[in-house]
């Protein structure tokens, strides 16, 4: 069987962990590489890292960053965030990236998609898109759900994949911060249209929710941030919880 | 000492690592001449096949690979490599296994490609699974697959349709999965290798 991935994700910038993280044994809590391999230990399946650096300076730190997480996790990570042209790309997969995340960057110039899945494979590209609801119509938007486009989510997302995208992380930004659950209908609706993994993004609150997406949408993967940083669901539990309903999980 | 094949296929940065994790080590197989400082030989590999085949061709290391007597390991692609021919651009390969690199599509209706923690059935005679439990999972990512074959598969992977999750002949090995991706199991496989 192939299992539902359970994925952390951690906002990074100039190396540092931004969001509050509450680990009981955590020594540096904003220490990235440490809570990777915390997550790592603890059973989670692959690592998020959005890096939110915007200085030039600050992406040097980026790229030690990927190089640590590499040498000390034994567990895939994605990188996103920065990652505008194929040379960004190319120096994260040689510091040990196995994925990068590309948001607004694929909007803007959507030929970066093949361009990227045709020099590193696939497997390499993950397109993250923020999508709200508005007056009946899912809409793709930028810089964190704040810029609305009149780019239509469910195009987007096919066009994304016969670009060559090898999976979506699709976070809607209606449930996103709320821990009221995930938004199932669309991330089932969402996982009907393509043929290449979801990750299901924003809204988390309990382990009800995981098993939930999991249930309704059939999406291949979970994200989710404060609620694993702050220790309200740890994952080993969270596992235990998604085995019991019967769902495969590693 | 195990020669990690230098032949510009894919990076092996996280291959590396993971050597150094549990304290292996390790060095690179530029020429023919490097072989004979090691005592296995890891063949890696991402990407396209039929390209990875061209740059090992271009190496010209395939005719010392293939007169090996070490123990190899393939890995992904690296693994696909040893195989007689692959969907994947139409190509030969090197036909240490008399078995074919297949597409997903078209032949299973499950997402390609098949990417994540898939659980794997060991052959209880394939010692690189030697100290790892039954079922255990591994991270996979790659859109073809080796045929399975009860000759030569020391593990199952099932995605939709019955597939060789590793495969042993005399001293060549290989597994789909990536170990150095795959948590401590993962570890103990890449040890298990270093004992063979």
């Amino acid at each position: 069987m192939l299992a539902k991935r359970i994925i952390p994700c951690l906002d990074v910038k100039d190396g540092r962990t931004v969001k509050g993280v509450n680990f009981v044994d955590l020594r540096d809590a904003g220490d990235p590489v440490e809570l990777a391999w915390q997550y790592s230990q603890q059973g989670a399946d692959e690592l998020v890292f959005l890096d939110i650096t915007a200085t030039h300076e600050g992406r040097k730190t980026t790229i030690d960053l990927v190089k640590s997480v590499a040498k000390q996790v034994n567990i895939p990570f994605t990188i996103g965030g920065g990652i505008n042209e194929l040379r960004d790309a190319e120096i994260l997969l040689n510091s040990g990236a196995d994925k990068i995340s590309i948001n607004s960057a694929a909007v803007r110039n959507r030929q970066l998609i093949d361009d990227l899945a045709k020099t590193f494979g696939s497997q390499f590209v993950v397109v993250a898109v923020d999508t709200r609801f508005v007056e009946g119509v899912n809409y793709v938007h930028l810089r964190g759900g704040r810029e609305k486009t009149d780019i239509h989510t469910e195009e987007w997302i096919k066009e994304a994949e016969s670009r060559g995208a090898g999976e979506i992380l699709l976070t809607s930004m209606d449930h996103d911060g709320t821990k009221n659950g995930f938004d199932n209908p669309l991330l089932g609706q969402i996982n009907k249209l393509i043929h290449i993994p979801l990750i299901a993004s924003g809204g988390a609150g309990n382990e009800q929710h995981f098993v939930d997406v999991f249930q309704q949408s059939n999406v291949d993967a979970a994200l989710a941030a404060s609620v694993f940083h702050y220790g309200e669901i740890l994952i080993p539990e969270l596992k235990e919880i998604l085995r019991t309903e019967g769902i495969a999980v590693r | 000492m195990i020669g990690i094949v230098n032949y510009g296929a894919g990076n092996i940065f996280s291959l590396t690592a993971a050597l150094d994790r549990i304290q292996v080590g390790y060095g690179m197989i530029n020429n023919k001449e490097d072989f004979d400082q090691f005592d296995r030989v890891i063949i890696p590999g991402v990407g396209h096949a039929g390209a990875a085949m061209s740059k090992l061709n271009e190496s010209g290391l395939v005719e010392t690979i293939l007169s090996l007597q070490k123990p190899v390991l393939g890995i992904c692609v690296g693994m696909q490599l040893l195989t007689s021919y692959s969907e994947e651009g139409d190509s030969e390969l090197l036909s240490v296994f008399p078995l074919k690199t297949l597409h997903f599509k078209n032949r299973v209706t499950l997402k390609v490609p098949h990417m994540g923690w898939n659980s794997v059935k060991a052959e209880a005679d394939c010692p690189l699974f030697k100290d790892i439990p039954e079922d255990t999972y591994f991270y996979f990512v790659h859109s073809f697959f080796i045929e399975h074959n009860p000759v030569y598969t020391g593990a199952t992977c099932n995605y939709g349709i019955d597939y060789s999750a590793a495969i042993q002949k005399d001293n060549f090995y290989g597994v789909q999965f990536h170990p150095e991706k795959s948590g401590v199991h993962g570890e103990q496989l890449l040890i298990n290798f270093t004992k063979i």
